[in-house]
């Protein structure tokens, strides 16, 4: 089984803060890291390509220091990287980005399965996986936490819900979007790492892509961030002041009110 | 410090540093309480390709010497020593393959041992063989194309969780010493079954188990080297080890004073940090400089290890004493430091203060290593005399 996994290098979370008065993100200093749920992604590629027995390549677009989270990909013990990078590709909403990951995918000679985390934490749009899907021309499935079932022409995944989850047959070539449940990731392995140290991430352009500039970046999107904020502290509670056992009903009542929770019968 | 560690040593005392911040120390409190064996640590562990570490390159290994081997049980053991036990005791059980097997013996266990599939454990302790070796009873008798393994072992770290075992057992009582000898036994054999898993006071995680072998029939083709070699196997095996319990010591003592110092640069009393009471600083202090003396050993009797030196077994021994004398010295010290809280569970000095004095005691007591460096010291100032 041939896996391509696409991956977005993103401002470590933990540590990300927003400028109070530009508004926009404060990038100085913050560590780059692999988004959290692409790492779920390789992990599922991984545990397959242990099932499946295959390879796997994994997919980025980004500026050139984006080849850090290729090279860490490596590590994990992914078999290829390809890195899209191009001044182009900037400002790219997630049709654009699309535009470009698609051509990524045909450049890699297309794949059986192609595997992205359910979102990136910092747009947490949801849309790229889906999108690229659609470019491609593949069936796809999001907010998969798992696999029953795992053939050269079909996975049956277990599709996330709400209030539990849908068993779907993907046909392959396919695509699927995971959430953490698929597995914790493995830690990175001494080969691994050995070899990324050495492993130079091959780059393309949009112009090896085949792509103009009209349909990547910033011209070819749909839409543009006019501006980034923290949504102020409304500043709205309510305190209950009750003896504990009657505060705690009372807290209940209020959730139930406001459909948070609801009571078993 | 600086140590002069290589690129790969960096990235080893890396790796192993995240995967005890990110998979050990969340939960060492747990495995702890409940004597829980780590299996879902030590498959990360083997997924991170350490078990390969000090395997040779030709049987699926990363080829890594003594060195290595320290600097992954160190940053291991800084997080927990139960942990760091289960996984370096699979080393232990893979050196008299690795030193005295045969090549299809290396090239059949080897590759196993090395990507985590199977977990290797040393068999030598007895009911009534601990310090003394010499009086195992457990024997083995060839009986046509098999030998025939009768006896049990005790205490055996790994035991019932490992897959192959090193074992040492009686080939000809009459030669004493020189009639023990070593075999590979599968945990699947014939005969062959893990009994009583221990109680213990520390390195609680890790699992200690009585082997039980009972007419157990091992093809003859599982002796390692020759009949009668198995002290020289069992003890050129130890020499080996030995550093690594030192590495254990080290990281153990660092992680008591982490927890230390952080605690007493927090805890206040007559309205100042505890760390500025002289009193407290001067523990801390002597705390530092005993864990720097003690990595500094290890590391030195390790690369003096790895350069192809023969005689090993006074510095190998030194290398074990005087870091675990220490880790039971510092982790006393940080129980002290943090008072009531360190003696407390809340807190995981009070483990580490019970994990260390099993390294005082296993892999050859602290009594035995002075008698090794002694009988060692006697027999070079004989020749100098």
């Amino acid at each position: 089984m041939k896996i391509i996994v696409c991956i977005k290098q993103v401002p470590d979370t933990a540590h990300v803060k927003l400028d109070p008065v530009t508004h926009t993100l404060k990038r100085e200093g913050v560590a780059s890291i692999i988004n959290p749920f692409d790492l779920f992604a390789l992990e599922a590629a991984l545990r397959l390509r242990e099932e499946a027995q295959g390879s796997i390549h994994v997919l980025s677009m980004g500026p050139p220091q984006a080849a850090e989270a290729i090279k860490e990909a490596i590590g994990y013990g992914v078999d290829e990287g390809l890195l899209l990078s191009d001044r182009a590709f900037a400002g790219a909403d997630t049709w654009a980005t699309t535009a470009a990951l698609a051509a990524g995918v045909r450049m890699l000679g297309g794949a059986d399965l192609v595997i992205c985390g359910k979102q990136a934490v910092d747009g947490d749009t949801a849309q790229v996986g889906p999108g690229l899907a659609q470019r491609l021309g593949l069936p796809h499935v999001a907010f998969v936490k798992g696999w029953r079932e795992c053939a050269a022409d079909h996975l049956v995944v277990e599709r996330q819900m709400d209030d539990g989850f849908d068993l779907v047959r993907l046909p392959l070539p396919g695509l699927m979007t995971v959430v953490r449940e698929v597995g914790e990731p493995r830690p990175p392995s001494l080969k691994g790492k050995m070899r990324a140290k050495k492993y130079e991430v091959p780059l393309a352009g949009a112009a090896a892509l085949g792509l103009g500039e009209a349909e990547v970046g910033l011209a070819g999107s749909f839409t543009q961030v006019v501006e980034v904020f923290a949504p102020p502290a409304s500043g709205q509670r309510q305190m209950i002041e009750a003896p504990a056992e009657e505060a705690g009903r009372l807290v209940i009542d209020h959730l139930v009110r406001d459909q948070i929770i609801r009571l078993g019968s | 410090m600086d140590y002069f560690l290589s690129e790969e040593q960096l990235m080893i005392r890396d790796l192993c540093r995240q995967i005890a911040e990110e998979r050990i120390k969340p939960v060492r409190a747990e495995l702890d309480e409940k004597e829980e064996f780590p299996h879902a640590i030590m498959k990360a562990l083997a997924q991170a390709d350490l078990y390969g570490l000090i395997i040779p390159e030709q049987y699926g290994g990363l080829g890594g010497g003594c060195l290595e081997n320290c600097i992954a049980v160190e940053e291991l053991s800084r997080a927990c020593v139960g942990v760091s036990t289960s996984f370096a005791a699979s080393f232990l059980g893979a050196y008299p393959i690795l030193l005295f097997g045969s090549e299809e013996q290396k090239s059949r266990y080897l590759g196993q041992i090395a990507t985590g599939e199977q977990m290797a454990a040393f068999a030598l302790t007895e009911s009534a063989a601990g310090s003394d070796a010499g009086s195992i009873q457990t024997q083995a008798k060839l009986v046509g194309d098999e030998y025939i393994l009768n006896g049990s072992k005790q205490w055996i770290t790994n035991g019932g969780e490992a897959g192959i075992y090193s074992v040492i057992a009686i080939t000809d009582r009459s030669k004493g010493p020189r009639g023990a000898s070593a075999f590979i036994v599968e945990a699947g054999d014939p005969g062959f079954s893990a009994g009583k898993k221990e109680v213990k006071m520390g390195i609680r995680a890790s699992t200690t188990a009585e082997l039980i072998f009972h007419d157990c029939k091992i093809p003859k083709d599982r002796l390692i080297g020759r009949e009668g070699m198995g002290f020289v196997v069992a003890m050129r095996t130890f020499d080996k080890s030995r550093p690594g319990v030192g590495a254990q010591a080290v990281g153990l003592a660092q992680g008591a004073l982490d927890e230390a110092a952080a605690f007493a640069r927090t805890r206040k009393q007559f309205d100042k940090p505890i760390i500025n009471f002289q009193a407290v600083a001067h523990m801390l202090a002597d705390m530092a400089t005993k864990i720097e003396a003690g990595r500094a050993l290890v590391y030195s009797v390790a690369r003096y290890m790895d350069s192809g030196a023969k005689d090993i077994s006074k510095v190998s021994a030194m290398a074990k004493l005087f870091p675990t004398d220490m880790a039971m010295d510092v982790t006393t010290q940080a129980v002290q430091v943090m008072g009531g809280h360190g003696y407390m569970r809340d807190y995981p000095v009070e483990k580490m203060m019970r994990d260390a004095k099993v390294l005082q005691i296993y892999e050859g007591t602290n009594q035995i290593q002075r008698n090794v460096i002694g009988q060692e010291l006697n027999k070079e100032y004989g020749r100098k005399g």
